[in-house]
């Protein structure tokens, strides 16, 4: 036992957990924290807005597969974070947030820079708790990084009183940490694994969908053992980009209501589909009673809960993906004595359609799906890449391949618009050998682009591709489709001009016409020491296609917006 | 839709009452009554809800409870071997002699207990199955009720059937 003040237990407990870097801003809570990681070899990145805080520790964890932490001060900073927490949260991001709060005797009283984070956070975290005295902070700390990164991971919240910073306490570090009501069950049941291979063994028309678990638990490569011991044709949710290389023969892309033509039109016809690691969002599935009506499903899932929750499963296996994986490869083997059927491995042709992705130009503009190949083309495959929402993020869905789990990152299931950057931010503060981008519509740009300030003092060289047809696309390709063109709240006309906005910050900024200038801003981009902005022109009228209309299922998938 | 009773045994802290109804609020779970009370000496809470749901709801519920972090043991209680009791507090306001007679005839069937009586109100305590309690209120709703609490509905397992660890 050490008797120290709470702000220095704070910081030694974070160093214990392995922080090497957090991301935050300051205020009146916080001073003492601040004060204390002066003395320390913790790299604290300064945000413009605890939102981007946020989202730099979510794609910082993403990218190491490591808790990433933020810090924010009472009140507003605190309120601040919850966007940031709720989309690490959904997306099963390992995000642990410390807020300051008011001494004490304060709380309850509606003080100066009090806000009820714990309640607030409650429904958008897997764990919160307020510590209510010094000596309480390591064990809180311990727990926040044990529960926030183990299991089905997630975003915790650890709130301290500004009081229980600067007394002084009889501080001990927990060497372990229990939670009664915590049970970690990743070693699936052999009956379950039994009679999962069994289904599979048997299956004629065996499909695999991958989502983000397989990333979590680092199941990649059992993912293509199996899918290749099966001939089963492998679609990912977009949680699970780059959990199967998309440029693998067996490889569908994504399935859902952007998803590719041999995703959806296969989906449903399959006799047996194994679903790894993913959630049935309504976004994967499309109308659920037309998702998959005639085929038996096998899920596996580490979160008990899952099970059954969207769509019903035929039957399940509880556990981490990859040691599920393993054992149903293992029987599978084992069961299997014929020869798997290729005449359904070959109708993945013949749903293949061709996007006249090579066609670059529509009128005066560069075409998104073509800029985006080139984009990969540019890059190396261990390139990182993270969207921001809207028809950019299923333009990179589709058209962007990812090629290595981790690489390719997004807002899946907030579809927070602003993640991005911040994210990509945080991406290369984990990875700085590997080039960042982030691929971006203008209007999701618009909502974190301050921290562009943040990039640049920090030396964090992303490269930012905005996709720019000064609207809130996504949004209005529904009004185009579904609303008869009646666009409303959707046409961005005071947008800045990109370059001067990116120059004003002291980063690069260029606007591209052609696709050779493009290819070129992208090789500056990737060897330049400050922040690149490319700013591509591209027709407010272009939709993103396939899409499943709203309400419709996997089969109605329509090539053509008309 | 089925009657449903669930049981289920929490950290005896703040805020975990607070979370379980945000919990209910937030997936949409509606609740007809909860009852908690801190277990002697183990650091738990006993919470009991009553809940109408069909199986896919309250199986959804269960599996959302027992991922709470807080709750450490969750459990449908087997309606045929479960014993469930409601308390109902009831205040009777008349001064007909023969209403009066009646009340404490349906006090004295239902095993009631008189707490509290004068010229004009009578205070009564009822314990029994929420049907019961229900019936009961029935039988006296004419008398004439001016006020009255229920404390929802408290179980436990028959036999060997438990939902400690
Ligand atoms: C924070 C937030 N606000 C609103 C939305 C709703 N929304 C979804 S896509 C979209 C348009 C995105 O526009 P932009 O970033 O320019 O991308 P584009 O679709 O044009 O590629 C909007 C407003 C959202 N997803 N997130």
């Amino acid at each position: 036992m050490t008797e120290m003040i709470g702000a220095k237990a704070f910081v030694r407990s974070l160093e214990r957990a392995g922080v090497e870097t957090i991301f935050g801003i300051s205020g009146g809570a916080v001073i003492p924290i601040c004060d204390e990681l002066l003395d320390s070899d913790m790299r604290f990145i300064l945000a413009r807005h605890e939102q981007g805080a946020a989202h730099m520790a979510d794609g910082y964890a993403r990218v190491l597969n490591k808790v990433g932490a933020c810090l924010a001060t009472s009140g507003p900073g605190a309120s601040n974070l919850v966007t940031g927490l709720a989309t690490a949260q959904i997306d099963s991001s390992p995000v642990a947030a410390f807020t300051g709060q008011v001494n004490r005797d304060v709380i309850g009283s509606d003080g100066f820079q009090e806000c009820d984070i714990i309640g607030v956070s409650a429904s958008v975290t897997k764990y919160n708790v307020q510590v209510r005295a010094p000596e309480e902070i390591p064990h809180a700390v311990k727990t926040a990084f044990h529960i926030a990164n183990t299991g089905r991971k997630g975003a915790v919240l650890v709130d301290i009183p500004k009081d229980c910073t600067t007394l002084r306490g009889d501080i001990e570090f927990p060497e372990k940490v229990e939670f009664r009501g915590y049970r970690l069950n990743p070693e699936p049941d052999p009956h379950e694994l039994d009679w999962a291979a069994k289904i599979l063994a048997e299956a004629e028309r065996p499909l695999i969908m991958a989502g983000g678990g397989v990333i979590a638990s680092g199941a990649s490569h059992e993912l293509v053992e199996l899918s290749e011991l099966l001939l089963a044709p492998t679609a990912t949710s977009l949680m699970g980009k780059g959990a199967f290389p998309n440029d693998h023969p067996l490889s569908l892309g994504l399935c859902g209501m952007h998803g590719t033509m041999e995703a959806n039109m296969m989906v449903p016809k399959s006799d047996v589909l194994l679903v790894v690691g993913a959630r049935f969002s309504d976004r994967t599935t499309g109308k659920i009673a037309d998702f998959a009506p005639n085929t038996k499903i096998i899920h596996v899932d580490i979160d008990r809960s899952e099970i059954d929750k969207n769509v019903e499963a035929m039957t399940k296996v509880v556990g981490d993906a990859k040691l599920a994986l393993q054992g149903l490869t293992e029987r599978v083997k084992r069961l299997r004595t014929w020869e798997p059927i290729t005449e359904w491995r070959d109708r993945i042709t013949e749903f293949k359609c061709v996007y006249d992705a090579e066609n670059e130009k529509n009128g005066p503009y560069l075409r998104a799906p073509a800029v985006l190949k080139a984009l990969r083309d540019e890059l190396p495959r261990d390139a990182i890449a993270a969207t921001e929402v809207g028809q950019n993020q299923m333009w990179a869905a589709l058209h962007f391949d990812a090629y290595l789990p981790r690489t390719f990152h997004t807002s899946g299931g907030l579809g927070t618009m602003g993640w991005g950057f911040p994210a990509a931010i945080g991406a290369k503060a984990a990875k700085p050998g590997v080039p960042v981008v982030d691929i971006a519509g203008d209007g999701s740009f618009g909502m974190t682009e301050n921290n562009l300030a943040t990039a640049v003092e920090e030396e964090l060289p992303v490269i930012v591709v905005v996709l720019n047809n000064n609207v809130l696309g996504m949004v209005a390709q529904w009004q185009r489709l579904f609303y008869d063109k009646r666009y409303s709240a959707v046409k961005l006309k005071g947008n800045p001009d990109f370059v001067k906005l990116a120059e004003a910050y002291g980063a690069e900024g260029v606007r591209v016409e052609t696709m050779k200038d493009f290819r070129a801003a992208v090789r500056r981009g990737i060897k330049a020491d400050v922040p690149t902005v490319i700013d591509v022109p591209i027709d407010p009228e272009e939709n993103v296609m396939p899409m499943v209309p709203p309400g419709m299922g996997l089969n109605d998938t329509l090539m053509e917006a008309d | 839709m089925p009657q449903n009773t669930v049981s289920f045994l929490v950290e005896n802290q703040p805020g975990v009452l607070f979370k379980v109804s945000n919990l209910f609020r937030r997936r949409g779970f509606n609740i007809d009554s909860i009852t908690v009370g801190a277990l002697e000496n183990s650091g738990y809470s006993r919470m009991t809800i009553t809940v109408d749901a069909d199986a896919k709801t309250l199986h959804n519920l269960i599996e959302q409870l027992d991922k709470m972090l807080e709750v450490i043991k969750v459990k449908r209680l087997d309606p045929l071997r479960t014993v469930r009791r409601e308390m109902l507090l009831v205040k009777l306001e008349t001064i007909d002699p023969m209403a009066r007679e009646d009340a404490l005839r349906y006090i004295n069937n239902q095993h009631g207990l008189i707490l509290d009586i004068d010229d004009e109100n009578i205070i009564a305590e009822i314990t029994g199955e929420p049907e019961e309690l229900d019936q009961f209120l029935g039988y006296v709703r004419g008398i004439g009720i001016v006020e009255m609490s229920r404390t929802g509905v408290t179980a436990i397992e028959k036999g060997r059937l438990m939902l400690g660890e």
